[in-house]
């Protein structure tokens, strides 16, 4: 009996067990030494002293940290919105063309990505210079006077954002409404519905999924991207990813950084928490 | 034409006026790098004149070339270890039960949901602590840490169910298990191990958190670079490169929906 | 027709360059039971989509209650369509399913629960208010579906092969419910299918369709007994069927000389010389042993065919070809490879005029 069982045991160890290996090595282990990390003090010169303290999480509180991350939020839910009201109808014109068309076109919002992410944000600073393209338009044709400053401005991250963004929101809309049984739309409008309360009423009920999937996906990053700051806010904008990444270079205070992440994940799992518990198709009370 | 037809056909040319506007919006950056590769400056601020130059001249910036040569290196060390380690963990995954399997299952998806900033500097104070030197090795395992999972979860969705159909058939015509997972298996979930390498290439290859935060202090990653210059200006011959990088990319993608095309012609 | 609650007057679709529905005219009578009746591809549920709205006619003129319909949105005509997979609101209860026309029309709540409450009991579903579509079996979701287009009182129910993903049993149950249902609450039924017994169970007339075309409409019985073109007479219940030509004419019953032999049908409007069809059916057919007058027939039997309630003797003829006729016992005096000739009584058979 106990040979059989090692036989049986050896193919499911030998294949899940390297990728179980990996993980808890090099995720799991990490992710517990920083929530470790993150209830540590921090030394005169910078180093960890392993002396229990909450004050990196009282730092957070912080006026001067707690707006960035307010802003960060901010920043992270207008492009999760943005990306939503711009994506959503192109997912749904794209899943209701002919399929080979909506391969394509799928393909076609991919083929940027191949693209070096920061090669692309430097484009939006060299569009945006003070002496770029768009200010010379603006200002030769006389609707501004001067060139208008649009670098390194939050306006222009945000625009950084939902261009990196945007595709992440269509992906799982497109697969959503893809699936969306079209005798669905038919049935509604033989009801006496017309299009916009089948939208309402159908469409975009059914579609809820996706959408908090797109959410997920926009948000999250958001968040925790520093590069779009980097690239486009010229170290004058700081969200909550650049704030991290100090904590590990010049400024030194690894447990304040621990916290800041362990915020981030925090924020992260709740989300998933929603997420698995609300994202089934709610039902839409008549009476 | 009735007036059904009409409004239809209106909005139909609405849909793809918004389509096509969307499209600029995600290309535009796109045009603008490919443009740029031709200016006439040093470094690019503005425009000042159309020059080939840098196309020319590209290989003979060393440290660009050094960049592109690292990060290829380790783009292809990473796709061929995530491939790997995912293909197998894939599968194994699917098919067996065991005690670990709901956790490792869920640690599967952190770093797919968890901010990457977050996961490079857990990994930083752990080889910091254990006192291993940053380099391509901490980078390498970065960049697996993340592609793996993004592995397992493109080829898990390409393990249709009819697989343990295919692989009892397969056994109950003699074959052991090595040789039904050689013959029957791979094969079949080949188009999904094709999609995890490309993934995890482009992943890897563009990556510039972990390559940043687990950087040795002597080489940097193309996209490492890249970020450097923002603060000086980036040079054409980095847009050159870029461009021509798309381009192949591209290419690739044209010749292998040509090939596919032909093979379905040849079997039908 | 007086008054016909729907017509199609010179009603074409075409998808590309195929032309799928063929010049169509077609008068349904208020409170009648129509069926289209066809294999798949021959258009019959194209033309109920167009009734319904949800195809647009390439050419002619569709007309609900007199009024043309072809600017009309599916939505603003008054035809309610059940369809062949349900199509629930999957998100929504079963009461919400059935009450969406009726909320969409802003029908006052208290209203609303009692026509729904009353649809409910009618479909035999009064308890299943709070379920939702994934918790129901096949026949369930398919009464739902009825219940929710029936609740909007409309003139025409349209239906799309409503019963075929039901199994055989469930499916004859639904097919008598389904008629009581509409005899009682006096609805024109339009009713779409590819099953033949179930249009001549149910339908007060049939319409069968072939490639596009509108081959013959008729009440269930001239239907199976005068199948008037050739098409009619292979698809409607089983018959053998011979092209041939007339050679004699005598009292109204035709000699007819086919590749198979010599046979006689009735046939009033043929005249000597004309290349036409006969068709006749298993359960009309004879043999003997011995040749029989007016007929030169002869078959070798090749097998017994049990089915159930009949069995079937297949015999092949002179030309190759294979016929059945059906008996309720075997015949004991024939075995396999016997030489025997068929016959018939003319006015049993079907003469029809040849097919293009």
């Amino acid at each position: 009996m106990n040979n059989k069982k090692k036989k049986n045991m050896l193919p499911a160890l030998a294949m899940a067990g390297p990728v179980s290996v990996w993980m808890i090595l090099f995720v799991t282990i990490p992710m517990l030494y920083i929530i470790y990390i993150s209830f540590m003090s921090r030394g005169v010169f910078g180093d960890v002293v392993y002396k229990f303290s909450t004050e990196s999480y009282k730092t957070i509180l912080d006026p001067t940290y707690f707006k960035v991350i307010l802003k960060s939020l901010k920043a992270a839910a207008i492009t999760t919105i943005l990306c939503l009201l711009l994506g959503y109808p192109l997912a749904y014109i794209i899943a209701h063309k002919p399929k080979d068309t909506a391969a394509k076109l799928i393909t076609l919002i991919m083929i940027p990505f191949w693209t070096n992410s920061l090669m692309r944000l430097n484009s939006w600073l060299l569009l945006f210079q003070t002496s770029g393209p768009i200010n010379n338009f603006l200002v030769g044709t006389g609707i501004v006077k001067e060139p208008i400053t649009f670098i390194y401005t939050d306006g222009l991250v945000l625009i950084g954002l939902i261009t990196n963004m945007l595709p992440f929101a269509v992906l799982p809309l497109y697969s959503t409404i893809e699936k969306l049984d079209k005798s669905l739309i038919e049935a509604s409008a033989d009801l006496g519905a017309s299009a916009a309360t089948t939208f309402m009423r159908v469409t975009l009920p059914i579609t809820f999924p996706g959408i908090f999937s797109a959410i997920i996906l926009v948000f999250i990053p958001s968040l925790g991207i520093y590069t779009v700051t980097d690239m486009l806010g010229g170290g004058k904008i700081l969200y909550i990813g650049n704030i991290i990444k100090n904590q590990f270079g010049a400024i030194r205070n690894w447990p304040l950084g621990a916290a800041l992440s362990v915020l981030l994940i925090v924020i992260t799992m709740l989300l998933i928490f929603i997420y698995t518990r609300f994202a089934k198709i709610e039902d839409m009370e008549v009476v | 034409m009735s007036k059904i037809a009409k409004k239809r056909k209106r909005l139909n040319i609405i849909s793809n006026v918004y389509a096509f506007l969307v499209y600029a919006l995600l290309y535009i950056p796109v045009a603008v790098m490919m443009v740029f590769s031709f200016n006439d400056q040093k470094y690019n601020y503005y425009w000042n004149g159309f020059t080939t130059q840098w196309y020319a001249k590209l290989f003979t910036n060393s440290t660009l070339v050094d960049s592109l040569i690292y990060s290829l290196i380790i783009a292809v060390l990473s796709t061929l270890i995530s491939v790997f380690i995912g293909t197998i963990g894939a599968l194994g995954l699917k098919r067996y039960e065991f005690k670990m399997k709901k956790f490792i299952d869920n640690m599967l998806y952190i770093p797919i949901i968890v901010p990457e900033i977050v996961l490079a500097v857990a990994l930083l104070i752990i080889f910091l602590k254990v006192g291993v030197s940053m380099g391509m090795g901490t980078i390498l395992i970065g960049h697996c840490t993340f592609c793996i999972p993004y592995a397992i979860v493109t080829i898990k969705g390409r393990i249709s169910g009819d697989n343990e159909t295919l692989e009892e058939a397969s056994m109950d015509l003699g074959a052991n298990r090595v040789q039904t997972l050689l013959r029957v298996t791979l094969p079949n979930i080949f188009p999904g191990v094709m999609s995890a390498a490309f993934l995890s290439f482009t992943m890897s290859f563009d990556d510039v958190v972990m390559s940043n935060m687990l950087a040795g202090a002597k080489q940097s990653t193309l996209p490492v670079l890249i970020l450097s210059m923002n603060k000086t200006g980036v040079t054409p011959d980095v847009n050159a490169l870029a461009t021509i990088m798309v381009l192949i990319i591209v290419a690739a993608m044209i010749l292998n929906n040509i090939i596919q095309g032909a093979l379905h012609k040849r079997v039908k | 027709m007086n008054n016909p609650i729907i017509s199609l007057e010179g009603v074409e679709k075409r998808f590309g360059s195929n032309l799928v529905v063929k010049k169509m005219n077609l008068e349904i009578a208020e409170g009648e039971f129509l069926t289209l009746l066809g294999p798949s591809g021959c258009g019959k549920t194209t033309t109920l989509r167009m009734i319904a709205g949800f195809e647009e006619a390439s050419a002619g003129v569709i007309k609900v209650e007199g009024e043309r319909i072809e600017d009309k949105e599916p939505f603003q005509r008054n035809v309610n369509t059940v369809f062949q997979n349900y199509a629930l609101f999957p998100h929504m209860t079963v009461f919400n399913n059935v009450a969406y026309g009726l909320t969409i029309k802003k029908v006052p709540k208290p209203e609303i629960q009692e026509r729904v409450m009353e649809m409910l009991r009618l479909v035999q579903l009064e308890g299943f208010e709070k379920r939702k579509p994934d918790e129901l079996s096949g026949g369930q979701k398919q009464r739902v579906a009825i219940a929710r287009a029936l609740v909007n009182r409309p003139k025409v129910l349209l239906l799309d092969e409503p019963l075929g993903a039901l199994d055989l049993k469930l499916r004859k149950q639904m097919q008598i419910e389904l008629k009581r249902l509409q005899k009682k609450l006096g609805i024109t039924f339009i009713y779409v299918t590819h099953d033949q017994e179930e249009a001549l169970t149910m339908s007060d007339r049939i319409a069968v369709m072939h490639d596009g075309v509108l081959e013959q409409l008729d009440v269930p019985m001239e239907i199976y007994e005068h199948p008037k073109t050739k098409f009619v007479a292979g698809f409607i219940g089983e018959s053998n069927i011979f092209d041939g030509k007339v050679t004699d004419k005598k009292d109204n019953v035709l000699t007819v000389q086919t590749e198979a032999g010599m046979m006689q049908v009735c046939g009033a409007d043929f005249e000597v010389g004309e290349e036409m069809h006969v068709a006749i059916r298993p359960e009309y057919m004879d043999v003997s042993k011995t040749p029989v007058e007016g007929f030169d027939l002869p078959g070798t039997v090749k097998d017994f065919i049990y089915q159930g309630t009949v069995v079937k003797t297949a015999l092949d003829i002179k030309n190759g070809q294979e016929i059945k006729y059906s008996r309720f016992e075997q015949d004991t005096d024939i075995a396999e490879g016997n030489q025997v000739y068929v016959y018939w009584r003319p006015e049993k058979a079907v003469a029809i005029k040849k097919s293009m």
